[in-house]
């Protein structure tokens, strides 16, 4: 057994910030590495493979298509549907198959952001369906599938207002710190996980916003600060992975 | 869900009179309706409480049991909250399995109670690694007439502070009343264009599912939060709210107090 886990198996807290680097070594405004590869599923219209630390994600976009059932439809514009799912594997203990309360809501509001910014009234009565499912959960793993995800909508040729990029900022022995990993997740004092509509290489509004823990005012200022700054530089990667499939379809094709 | 037409109406009526800087039912827009909490209404549970948020009612009760504590966490009491959106409350309400709303709306009760560390865990444990007391907040819609949330958490932190744990009935010693150490409050706020209201009535929510719920400690702290309904949130309005959601909460704080 590492050192970490005889850690993480101990009942009290962990030092989780050593002088101004965390736990693995980062600095406080430091992401994990980051490697996204889009149109990896040959059936969806669009697809996205995700590594961010250790979660390991694949979002899948069909549509728009037909609704079904069909009294679901609505006449006005497409109806999106999202589904975050947690392979029964992808935890340390197995996590029973299926939706449990969690993913219900993460679904909700992981759906919600992007509905925001998704010009859905371009394909009434449709359906755009979003499913990602988690192979590998380590700390943000809500946010790694939401990257994911905007990836393979704009892979799947779904018009939006823009890009949707997510991270998340934790407290850690009182210290604001990017993109959390387990231990600050779990021992940590605070997970606030954010989401930006980023427009013109510019971060526009926020699409998706929780938090459970205890901070300050001040302190949700700097996770702002923090998860800005953390959302530019992932945005940077999600455009790459989008060029990189363009470019070598392009090749391809002659 | 069956489309609640009727509201659908109002939405045009709600828009153009926010559009003179007012509300329809001539509240300011950082002003609640009236609060009403009764407590101990259930005498059958450890501890109960009736909110009314104007026309909005719910009633939380509080039931506890002996139980087997999660691993990680052998010392400590369990919080189990749930929430029961019942047709009798809402025409738009159906019976069957809790949906996304209501598991959101139990959710973000129990983050605000949870994270606030309102209820002292670890005096609630009968014998180490064994036994400890579980308790459910049960969240029983009665009157939705807006702001369900709200109505819930004020409710919910009450039943919590008139609370008995019931160790005689389950013989392991003296009755005592629950430890309960801080009053979350949570405020939520619908956004419409560029300005918010608090306390939204459900008339009022027919512009469109757009909330901010801020749930704050008894220091100012922040301890939940959760942006709910597809929209988009500018930072500065955020920060606006957040101020308005700490000096909200501030007042009904006070009425708790009471309790």
């Amino acid at each position: 057994m590492s050192e970490l886990n005889e850690k993480l198996n101990e009942k009290e807290k962990i030092q989780l910030i050593f002088g101004d680097k965390r736990l693995d070594g980062r600095k406080f405004d430091e992401l994990r590495n980051i490697k996204i590869e889009a149109g990896i599923l040959k059936r969806a219209d669009g697809s996205c493979y995700l590594e961010m630390g250790k979660n390991i994600v694949v979002a899948a976009v069909y549509g728009p298509r037909e609704v079904h059932p069909r009294h679901l439809q609505d006449p006005s514009k497409a109806v999106i549907r999202y589904r975050y799912n947690m392979a029964p594997f992808s935890v340390e203990e197995r996590k029973r198959p299926g939706p449990d309360r969690r993913s219900v809501e993460i679904s909700k509001v992981s759906r919600e952001a992007l509905e925001a910014v998704i010009m859905k009234e371009l394909f009434p009565r449709s359906g755009i369906d979003i499913f990602v499912e988690v192979l590998q959960a380590d700390a943000g793993s809500r946010t790694a599938c939401l990257n994911a995800a905007s990836v393979a909508l704009v892979d799947a040729g779904v018009p939006m207002k823009g890009m949707i990029t997510s991270i998340a900022v934790a407290k850690a022995d009182g210290v604001m710190v990017l993109d959390p990993m387990k231990e600050e997740d779990n021992y940590g004092e605070a997970d606030i996980p954010f989401a930006f509509l980023i427009r013109g290489r510019k971060i526009e509004s926020i699409a998706l916003l929780q938090m459970d823990g205890r901070v300050t005012k001040d302190e949700l200022k700097e996770a702002f600060r923090l998860a800005k700054k953390g959302a530019m530089e992932i945005y940077k990667l999600q455009k790459e992975a989008i060029m990189k499939k363009y470019v070598s379809e392009s090749v391809e094709n002659g | 869900m069956v489309e609640d037409i009727l509201v659908d109406i109002k939405k045009d009526y709600v828009l153009s009179k926010l559009k003179e800087g007012e509300r329809i039912d001539g509240r300011k827009f950082n002003e609640f309706r009236k609060i009403e909490i009764q407590t101990n209404i259930i005498s059958k549970a450890e501890g109960s409480a009736l909110v009314k948020l104007g026309n909005t009612q719910v009633i939380v009760g509080i039931k506890m049991q002996v139980g087997e504590p999660f691993p990680d966490t052998p010392d400590k009491g369990i919080i189990i909250t749930n929430a029961e959106l019942v047709p009798l409350a809402s025409p738009t309400f159906e019976a069957g399995p809790p949906d996304e709303f209501s598991i959101e709306l139990a959710r973000v009760v129990d983050r605000g109670i949870r994270e606030s560390e309102a209820v002292n865990l670890n005096k609630l444990c009968i014998e180490e690694g064994e036994k400890v007391w579980l308790i459910f907040i049960d969240i029983h819609a009665l009157d939705d007439d807006g702001n369900l949330l709200d109505a819930s958490s004020l409710a919910a932190i009450s039943a919590l502070l008139t609370t008995t744990v019931p160790a005689e009935r389950f013989e392991v010693g003296d009755n005592y009343p629950l430890p309960v150490r801080d009053l979350p409050v949570s405020v939520t706020s619908l956004i419409v264009d560029d300005k918010f209201l608090v306390d939204p009535s459900r008339d009022e929510v027919s512009v469109g599912n757009r909330f901010l719920t801020i749930t704050t400690d008894q220091d100012d702290n922040v301890v939940a939060m959760q942006k709910s309904g597809s929209y988009l949130l500018k930072e500065d309005r955020f920060f606006e709210i957040l101020d308005v959601s700490i000096s909200k909460a501030r007042k009904i704080r006070e009425r708790l107090k009471d309790i």
